[in-house]
């Protein structure tokens, strides 16, 4: 071993933060790199099943809210690829695998909204499931990862409550509205607990990345978390969890769901979730569509900057 | 990278009376639209009332193999921390 890997090792071992210019494993850099392009993907492509209700929203505060959470999301997108470049992989070549599907985003943004209370669904479970995560990731051993977490977490706090309160409003609303709620309940309920990855004795990347400190908590540890949250929300709306062998057990005072669908979560994953397909095309079309706006851009730097890269 | 394309450093200073803080980057093809999308990325909850952005290549700094000897100067001189020094008891305002 040499002084390089002993200083990477205690970095590790003390609980530290590993910095952009620090020595580090190869497979710790690509471990990060593809976790965190992921990330980011999944927050930009995230954009798209809200963006499908901005011309609908049912009131002008609602639009104002929606809006803004989804240009926070942006954000987060935009935070994510510059924590991936300080590792040495460009924001295009990211795009790039985006749109040739050789990198994935988290597969529950392949499901489509298809009503307004799925708006609602998507910011309490979705973001619900996704803070989790994100709390965890705030002690990740990557630096400037952990920092964007912290800033993400901050932001975060308003996506749920603004999700729960729409769920509030249908929940509580006419029987049809009400029905619509539990409609994305249904829906939404098993592809969020899937969100969390496979279980862990399934989950490949598992055990070195838990080694590095990368990943803090194991998958099944943070969904149990999320399920325990989730549940006596879902009783205070007055509905009911897609789940017929859903119980507390009173000994380990945790909630226990039936067994998932893996079957179509793999099936998802490997690219036959019912809106696949058209969310990369969205992203291909509007990444062509401005095109224009890049040349000119670049072409008014070209006359006005002194120095231009 | 896109032709024309640039990443710049954002700096942030929160209120008046603090130090500008670096909080992150962003991609940019001139020096407006630099400012504008640090705004919009790093300020959309009233965080800063001053932003700076400087392109990333221009910022210098020491290559980590010399940092060692680099800052090897401030190593030996401990005489230069208030803690080096002995005051009689019962001296006060040291
Ligand atoms: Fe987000
Ligand atoms: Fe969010």
């Amino acid at each position: 071993m040499d002084k390089f890997e002993e200083a990477f090792n205690k970095i590790i071992e003390k609980d530290r933060k590993v910095e952009p210019r620090d020595w580090m494993p190869e497979k710790y850099r690509q471990t990060n790199i593809r976790q965190i392009s992921q990330h980011a993907h999944s927050e930009i492509i995230g954009m798209q099943p809200e963006g499908n209700w901005l011309l609908r929203a049912p009131s002008l505060r609602s639009k104002q809210v929606l809006l803004a959470k989804i240009q926070d999301e942006a954000g987060h997108g935009l935070y994510l690829y510059s924590v991936a470049e300080t590792l040495g992989i460009s924001r295009q070549e990211m795009i790039a695998q985006l749109q040739s599907g050789e990198a994935k985003y988290s597969s529950i943004f392949n499901y489509p909204t298809v009503s307004w209370a799925d708006i609602g669904a998507v910011g309490w479970l979705v973001d619900g499931a996704a803070i989790v995560n994100q709390v965890s990731l705030q002690r990740t051993s990557y630096g400037p990862y952990s920092r964007a977490m912290v800033r993400i977490c901050k932001e975060e706090s308003f996506h749920q409550r603004q999700g729960y309160e729409i769920m509030c409003s249908m929940a509580f609303g006419t029987a049809e509205q009400k029905e619509m709620a539990q409609d994305a309940l249904n829906r939404f309920w098993e592809p969020a607990l899937m969100m969390f990855g496979p279980h862990d004795s399934d989950s490949v990347h598992k055990g070195q990345s838990m080694e590095w400190k990368i990943k803090r908590e194991s998958n099944d540890h943070l969904r149990q978390r999320f399920i325990d949250r989730t549940v006596p929300q879902a009783q205070y709306l007055g509905l009911t969890i897609p789940d017929d062998q859903l119980k507390f057990n009173e000994e380990t005072q945790h909630w226990e769901t039936g067994p998932f669908n893996w079957d179509e979560f793999w099936n998802v994953v490997k690219g036959n979730g019912p809106c696949n397909q058209e969310r990369i095309d969205h992203h291909i079309a509007a990444h062509k569509d401005n095109e224009w706006v890049r040349e000119a851009a670049a072409a008014y730097a070209a006359k006005t900057e002194l120095e231009v890269a | 990278m896109e032709k024309g394309d640039k990443v710049w450093e954002v700096f942030i200073q929160k209120k008046s009376g603090l130090a500008f803080k670096h909080v992150g980057n962003v991609h940019a093809y001139d020096k407006k639209m630099a400012i504008h999308n640090a705004r919009d990325l790093y300020t959309r909850r009233g965080e800063g009332r001053a932003l700076w952005v400087v392109p990333t290549e221009a910022i210098v700094s020491v290559p980590l193999d010399d940092s060692d000897a680099f800052f090897d100067p401030a190593d030996d001189k401990v005489y230069r921390h208030a803690t080096f020094y002995e005051i009689p008891k019962g001296v006060k305002h040291l």
